[in-house]
């Protein structure tokens, strides 16, 4: 080894020590949560998703038994039947249990979906920002023609291709969402690719591979983590869209299919209507808060 | 003068670029129905009840679709050159005319939203910016962060409930007055009427998009020094912010604006469903069902083309903000 | 009586005190220099002049006495009488202070339109004339660029027409030539100069260069730390700067006689910093001063008059240097 990369194996080590006495010294760590709990958005929105999150995790134990079982008389309002506090469908489906039960086929989708177009958004995203050239303008041009294909069209086509499963549909939602997590790793890793800690590591020789995964990425992620959020929120309200349209696990309970069963009694039952989408805004406003607060805890800036 | 010459090197540059992703999406599109499982003959087939493996080969034989994929492909390329999309076995029409008969009502749904999202987004994002960290601020905030969270469809399906269903006051099914043969001021009056639901619904998501957009660039150029400079110079504060903020607050909404096309247009899909609205995205949603590919096909193809045709008009708007653009 | 005089004036953002206890005064047709490190207070100073102070600064005390009214109580409306008629400004960074999507003309245009009943013609006119006065080239057909058609130092001349366009009694002009090359920097100055003779206005020069100051200012004040620390004559203040800050500001410069007026003289080679005063008792320079005395870690020194015009915020000093005059005389 030369001098000159024995010295810049010694910055390396300096900054990854740095880095790691960073992450190990307790206080450090103590402001960083500090300043999560201290954010009221952040909090708002942790605290509306963990119940969302306990109620998907708990459905089974809350509600047990098929919620797409008939077990009341047809078409109960809230508050009618103390049994039922939500009321019944026109099938006499408890909403209640439909409800609960919704929150772990949105969840699900929304998180296979989000990690779906994460990965493949970061592939792309890495390999055209970090070698640029022709491998970027090719991939560019990919994200382009997904980008300008209408999305939800698109997601309707794929859902088409293979059967209405759950896989199905958060593998289309994946798919039809990776250009702008891809379009954010470019940028990110253009303007990493030049640091002085690449720099060091490339000219030790360490694979390109290496120098993605280990020096750029980690540095890469905190607007990342932010679109991710948004990424489960964005697909949440996909997936409501499909099931309202029938395009969806017929021995599942979604939200956007409670949706769709209650339009046929829209001028008399709105409730039925109106209760999913209320626990579809809320579990999407909660991630929306989430990524909101994320965006003010990692990329700090001074707004009045 | 300038002006005519920006825009035009601007049209030019667009339209070079817009060239390779209209083939790239004409290849991608066709590959990916080649991926469908079933085709028109088997519809026809199961539909009509005779389902003989001849009467199979000899719908397939007439289609087309006994051909190797390459040879579909070339076959559809040479037809899209003499602007031909294609037969609609099913509907038993060409399938140019059938989008052409639901283009005009996809354009005007889609341009009346756009529309109202970026008129209310920036009237919002404006209001939100100019009181930043004060109540209007803070209420109108979680108004829009509601509206960012909710479903359009669903928003939609609310506003059925209140305008046409409590109120009476809007309908919430089709385009017109069915049978109804108006003429003149009543004519516009009752397409008018039809519009506004479905546009809210559609617009809903983005003019909360476009608020928080607005809100943060409009905080973002109180910080330049060109503000200070206008200050300086005695001008009103709200002048100050017509003239000199909103525009360069403009540059990057218009820039999301277009990148959110494709959204908007899949969103048409469930809106033009739920209200009934004779446009593309629910012959798209009816052809998906029926299995009908050519008929899809040119839908997503030409849902692809309106988006890149919007895309240059938006490239344009942006060339009329921002001088910098197109200049030599 | 003064043009415009800045009385106690202290301004506060939230976490630290930026100028304190600031007063001087300009008087009609001169060039006063305002001169000290980045971060001093100059600029806050200036702002609060015309009251554009960003949102969260907070002006604890002080008046701002324009022909004898106090701008401090002026309404918001009264206020954008003053600004760009009576007092305008000329910032530091030409690239950032012109707004990049309106042409120049429509920029310049716009000042006068709010000052001057005239026609759009009128102005359109009038804008030509000025950008031939700030030796523009091709006014007529310069008018219709944008600023990013314009070299850096053409756009300070814009900048210069807008602020002259109507007439100011005072021109603020903050760091004009900081963001300049050094021939630039030179013409620029001129011009100012130049105008403020035909225009028979005062300039207030906010610079770090002492070359600049030397060359074009009648009267310099020296800040530190939020404070005024010296005021006098260009003359006298050359010849001998009185407070310890103000000589390492000098010795810092290579050479005063040569040919160095725009040599970028750096003030930070004096040792230690500003940030060093932090949280001290006392003379806010005593960290860094050659000369300190115990007392001058007790209170910090307000400006003693030594002779005509010309104050220092040093006791130490000024015994010193009377002691010296004392003994040769």
């Amino acid at each position: 080894m030369s001098v000159q990369a024995e010295k810049l194996a010694d910055k390396l080590a300096d900054a990854k020590l740095a880095d790691v006495g960073n992450r190990a010294a307790a206080p450090r760590k103590g402001r960083r949560l500090r300043a999560f709990l201290r954010n009221p958005t952040f909090v708002a929105g942790v605290i509306i998703l963990s119940f969302f999150v306990l109620l998907a995790l708990f459905a089974d134990v809350l509600f047990p038994g098929d919620p797409l079982d008939m077990v009341g008389p047809p078409v109960l309002w809230p508050g009618e039947n103390a049994e039922f506090p939500l009321g019944t469908d026109s099938l006499g489906r408890d909403v209640l249990a439909g409800l609960v039960h919704g929150a772990r086929a949105s969840l699900l989708v929304g998180l296979s979906a989000a990690a779906i177009g994460l990965a493949i958004g970061m592939v792309v995203g890495a390999a055209a920002g970090f070698f640029g050239g022709w491998i970027d303008t090719l991939l560019m041009r990919v994200v382009e023609l997904f980008q300008t294909t209408p999305t939800f069209l698109l997601v309707v086509v794929i859902v088409a291709i293979g059967e209405p499963t759950m896989q199905t549909i958060a593998l289309a939602i994946g798919i039809a969402s990776w250009p702008t997590v891809a379009r954010l790793v470019r940028a990110q890793f253009r303007s990493l690719r030049e640091a002085d800690f690449v720099m060091a590591a490339r000219s030790l020789g360490y694979s390109n591979l290496r120098i993605i995964a280990q020096e750029i990425l980690p540095n890469a992620l905190p607007p990342v983590i932010v679109a991710a959020s948004v990424m489960i929120a964005n697909a949440i309200l996909t997936e409501a869209g499909l099931s309202f349209l029938n395009m969806r696990d017929p021995n599942l309970v979604s939200w956007g299919g409670m949706i769709g069963a209650g339009r046929d009694l829209l001028r008399t039952a709105w409730f039925l209507t109106a209760l999913p989408g209320v626990a579809i805004a809320a579990a999407v406003l909660s991630l929306n808060l989430v990524g909101d607060g994320l965006n003010e805890i990692l990329n700090p800036r001074s707004e009045p | 003068m300038r002006m005519g010459r920006r825009i035009a090197a601007t049209l030019k540059r667009t339209a070079i670029h817009a060239l390779p992703t209209v083939l790239g999406i004409i290849v991608l599109d066709f590959l990916l129905l080649q991926l469908m499982p079933g085709d028109a003959a088997d519809v026809i087939a199961s539909e009509s009840g005779v389902a003989t493996a001849e009467t199979m080969a000899a719908l397939r034989q007439r289609f087309g679709l006994d051909q190797p994929v390459l040879t579909q492909l070339v076959n559809f390329l040479s037809h899209l050159a003499q602007f031909d999309l294609g037969f609609s076995p099913r509907y038993n029409m060409s399938v140019l005319d059938m989008i052409m008969t639901r283009l005009p009502g996809t354009v005007l749904l889609m341009v009346t939203a756009l529309s109202l999202a970026l008129v209310l987004g920036i009237v919002v994002g404006s209001v939100m910016a100019a009181w930043a960290g004060r109540w209007p601020d803070r209420a109108l905030s979680v108004v829009v962060l509601l509206f960012y969270s909710m479903p359009g469809f669903w928003v939609g399906l609310m506003a059925i409930v209140l305008f046409s269903v409590k109120l009476g006051w809007l309908p919430s099914d089709g385009s017109m007055t069915v049978g109804a043969s108006l003429t003149g001021w009543a004519f516009v009056a009752d397409r008018a009427k039809h519009l506004i639901l479905p546009a809210l619904a559609l617009a809903s998501f983005f003019i909360a998009v476009y608020a928080r957009l607005v809100r943060a660039s409009m905080l973002e150029v109180q910080r330049q020094d060109f503000m200070r400079t206008a200050q300086a110079k005695g001008l009103h504060p709200f002048f100050i912010q017509l003239r000199h903020a909103l525009r360069n607050a403009l540059i990057p909404v218009t820039t999301v604006a277009g990148m959110h096309l494709g959204n908007l247009l899949g969103g048409a899909v469930v809106v033009e469903t739920l209200f009934g609205w004779p446009g593309m995205g629910r012959l798209a949603l009816e052809a998906v069902l029926a299995r009908d590919f050519s008929v899809l096909l040119g839908v997503l193809l030409l849902s692809s083309l309106l988006v890149i045709i919007a895309n240059v008009l938006i490239d344009l708007l942006h060339a009329w903000l921002d001088p910098r653009i197109g200049a030599a | 009586m003064s043009l415009l005089a800045v009385e106690n004036l202290t301004v506060a953002f939230p976490g630290h005190v930026a100028v304190r206890e600031v007063s001087f005064a300009i008087e009609p047709g001169e060039t006063l220099a305002l001169v000290g490190e980045s971060g001093c207070g100059k600029s806050v100073t200036a702002f609060s002049m015309m009251r554009l102070l960003p949102p969260n600064a907070r002006v604890v005390t002080g008046r701002i006495l324009l022909d004898g009214a106090d701008l401090m109580a002026a309404s918001p409306a009264e206020m954008r009488e003053v600004r760009g008629k009576k007092i305008s400004l000329i910032q530091q960074e030409p690239m950032t202070s012109l707004n990049p999507v309106l042409s120049i003309g429509t920029q310049i245009g716009e000042v006068i339109r709010r000052h001057e009943k005239v026609s759009r013609r009128t102005a359109r006119a009038r804008c030509i004339e000025l950008l031939d006065l700030v030796s523009i080239p091709d006014a007529h057909r310069r008018i219709d660029d944008y600023p990013h058609n314009l070299s850096g130092g053409m756009r300070q001349r814009v900048m210069i027409a807008m602020a002259v366009a109507c007439g100011p009694k005072l021109l603020i002009a903050d760091e004009p030539t900081t963001a300049l090359d050094v021939t630039t920097q030179a013409q620029v100055l001129d011009l100012l100069d130049d105008l403020r003779r035909r225009l028979s206005m005062a300039v207030l020069l906010i610079t770090h260069d002492l070359g600049v100051v030397a060359q074009w200012a009648d009267r310099i004040n020296v800040m530190y730390a939020g404070r005024i620390v010296e005021q006098a004559a260009i003359r006298p203040f050359f010849a001998q700067p009185m407070h310890p800050y103000s000589r390492g500001l000098l010795g810092a410069r290579v050479d005063v006689d040569a040919d160095e007026h725009y040599s970028a003289s750096r003030l930070s080679e004096i040792p230690g910093s500003v940030g060093s005063a932090a949280g001290e008792a006392g003379c806010p320079f005593a960290p860094r001063c050659p000369m300190v005395e115990t007392s001058c870690r007790v209170v910090p020194p307000s400006l003693l008059a030594f002779e005509a015009g010309r104050r220092v915020a040093c006791p130490v000093s000024l015994q010193a240097v009377t002691l010296e005059a004392a003994r040769h005389g």
